[in-house]
């Protein structure tokens, strides 16, 4: 069957079968093709994709095993999405501590691509709060590994991108919190400087912070900073917005050169007149566009890439500045476009995105050759500046470069399942 | 399916939930996870044979001695494969008793019950399947066809009763019943929405329920095709 991931930038067929039991050996694909996890397909590129290939789905793998309401650890299957886990729990004092732009992954995914979030400066990435994984590898063995349990084990799946074999379960720290609320504060800034010196400033007071940047606008790097606090009273929950959805990808990406600028003007002096200190509920503050259903949509019927860095921080003034030039040239800018500082910490995955250093994220629209010769002159930078590309939202980025980003490479790949491959791991890996 | 209309049921209101499956394993996991959702609910797993009208009737008889249920839900079904069934007679024997002698069995085992003390409801899930019989799936059809048989006669016997008789007909359903289809690239729908139209269905005691509810169209239409018109159709 035909699957796409959420970059939509091709329909690839698949043998795909669902999991249904949690425990036990996997099902095989006809003519011994190699498989993979395929959870809610929010990945933009190939991460989760494996054409040719098999895909086990494990979102019917969606159950509770265990909440200890005094630790709160909480067990689950892989295939429970973060969304559950919060609105389960958030009523009951506790939420996840990491999650990323959206609640609509699984927890085998957040764990496969280590995902982080605003407050990656606080308390670092999604795997820093898994305290058990049970994995399945393709040829029969199980293996349960945590911080302390076959730590080798541990810090190859967190972050390897499903290729050490399927994660069935988990067990997660999660955190106490008050309510569904947050303190927020919103702050434009005129240029990347501006950007640092908020970003510094804020790690103390606040915990979450990122922030939006206009990417074409002229001299570079006007934008909105939001930070936010939990908020310390409960309060009722909000009734949930109005669901909009995109119904159908139109003929050409909305997102294109005549509507961009004004889309950007628009939206900075929007959030420019709601400056100052508020409240918002964490589904808005945290994951605005899931109340969107299938925006990915809004980019037209070729999809789109995005394209994610981290760079250190020593260059990273000098290199997002390069970077915010080139795309600004091109005029193929991107109006989802976020800047944020990582706290410095070291990954626990050996194949983790995060670093000590500034990330910028971008969204384009697939204009084929032309859009893929930008990205070469963005790798340039990044490769200068010594950063890495994400991978979890990857289609394209060259081997080399994977390479020199993940130093950690060599050894991860003792621990890759043989029985598994994807679209990613054959592109960047060799197999 | 009906595990899905428990999360919808218990995310209301703690709730007290008499599970009954036929995999031990399965059935405490699912029990499990409505524990962790719902602990204030009082949730017992139960495992027997489907096809024991004895042993449905003991079960039948201590969980109402137990308290009267409000609902009882019977969902369970097996993966059609109709190929296998045109082989394998006794395949076919077991889809036709499974899908359709069992649940028929397990909604008499309570009717008594319910009616005697004149209140609750009986959701039985058939399917659209059961609404004309056709090639690619007629035995499970068959069996569909005998729940909605079933359940009409019910509902007619109850009629003047406070006792609700509700027959949920889906159309094909993302669950592990239908794992296989999937693999084979067909459509189905979201079974969180179903479960949705299903518990929707109950609380109104609607006597057919379709989910989703655009089947009642295309089924009303295949129900009515003329059969010069339906025989040339590969469906």
């Amino acid at each position: 069957m035909k699957v796409e991931s959420w970059g939509r930038l091709a329909e690839l067929d698949h043998q795909v079968r669902p999991l249904v039991n949690c425990n036990g050996t996997l099902p095989v694909f006809e003519t011994n093709a190699l498989g993979l996890a395929y959870g809610n397909g929010r990945s933009y590129g190939d991460v989760c994709l494996n054409p040719g290939g098999g895909l086990w789905l494990t979102a019917g793998l969606d159950r509770f095993i265990s909440f200890d309401e005094n630790t709160g650890i909480i067990a689950c299957e892989a295939g429970v999405l973060l969304r559950d886990i919060q609105r389960l729990m958030i009523p009951r004092g506790w939420m996840l501590p990491v999650t990323p732009g959206t609640q609509l992954v699984t927890v085998g995914g957040a764990i496969a691509n280590d995902v982080h979030g605003k407050n990656h400066h606080r308390v670092g990435s999604f795997g820093d709060h898994v305290a058990e994984i049970h994995l399945q590898r393709s040829d029969g063995e199980a293996i349960v590994c945590g911080p302390n349990l076959k730590p080798g084990w541990f810090s190859a799946t967190v972050g390897g991108l499903g290729l050490t074999g399927v994660i069935l379960q988990a067990c997660l720290q999660l955190r106490r919190v008050a309510g569904p609320w947050l303190d927020t504060e919103t702050q434009p800034y005129q240029n990347l400087a501006e950007f640092f010196a908020l970003a510094d400033g804020s790690e103390k007071g606040w915990e979450h912070t990122v922030s939006w940047i206009d990417c074409i606008s002229r001299g570079g790097g006007r934008g909105i900073f939001m930070r936010g606090n939990h908020a310390a009273h409960g309060g009722v929950d909000e009734p949930a917005g109005k669901k909009l959805a995109v119904p159908f990808a139109p003929p050409v990406s909305l997102i294109n050169r005549l509507s961009l600028r004004p889309l950007n003007i628009a939206y900075y002096y929007l959030q420019s007149a709601k400056a100052g200190r508020s409240t918002a509920h964490y589904e808005k503050f945290f994951y605005p566009l899931d109340n969107i259903q299938n925006w990915n949509r809004i980019y037209g019927p070729r999809g789109f890439y995005q394209y994610q860095s981290v760079v250190p921080r020593e260059v990273g003034k000098d290199a997002v500045k390069a970077m915010l030039k080139e795309i600004a040239n091109s005029g193929d800018g991107s109006f989802l476009a976020v800047l944020k500082t990582f706290g410095n910490r070291e990954p626990l995955g050996m194949l983790s995105f995060p670093k000590p250093g500034v990330t910028l994220a971008l969204d384009f629209p697939n204009k084929g050759e032309r859009t893929l010769k930008l990205f070469e002159r963005l790798d340039a930078i990044v490769r200068e500046a010594g950063g890495r590309i994400y991978a979890a939202k990857d289609a394209r980025m060259p081997r080399d470069l994977f390479e020199a980003g993940y130093p950690r490479l060599g050894e991860f790949m003792k621990y890759r399942d043989p029985g598994i491959s994807s679209a990613l791991s054959r592109r960047l890996m060799g197999t | 399916m009906a595990e899905h209309c428990a999360r919808l049921w218990v995310a209301e209101s703690p709730k007290d939930l008499v599970l009954l499956g036929r995999d031990p394993t399965k059935t405490e996991r699912v029990a499990q996870d409505m524990r962790v959702r719902s602990p204030q609910s009082t949730i017992t797993a139960h495992t027997t044979d489907f096809l024991d009208p004895q042993r449905i009737r003991a079960w039948a008889d201590n969980v109402v001695a137990d308290g009267l249920p409000d609902i009882v839900l019977i969902a369970h079904g097996s993966l059609p494969d109709q190929m296998a069934y045109q082989q394998d007679l006794l395949l076919c024997e077991e889809a036709l008793a499974v899908n359709g002698v069992s649940p028929a069995l397990f909604a008499e085992a309570f009717a008594g019950h319910l009616q005697h003390a004149n209140s609750g409801t009986i959701a039985i899930i058939g399917s659209v399947a059961g609404d004309r019989g056709r090639k690619s799936n007629y035995v499970y059809g068959a069996a569909k066809g005998l729940v909605t048989r079933y359940a009409q006669g019910l509902q007619h016997r109850l009629a003047g009763t406070n006792v609700k008789v509700v027959l949920i007909k889906p159309g094909p359903t993302d669950t592990p019943m239908t794992a296989q289809l999937k693999g084979k690239g067909a459509k189905l729908a979201d079974v969180a929405g179903v479960a949705k139209a299903i518990v929707d269905g109950v609380a109104r005691g609607t006597p057919v329920v379709y989910a989703p509810g655009k089947w009642a169209l295309i089924m009303m239409i295949i129900r009515h095709l003329p059969r010069f018109v339906f025989n040339k159709m590969d469906i």
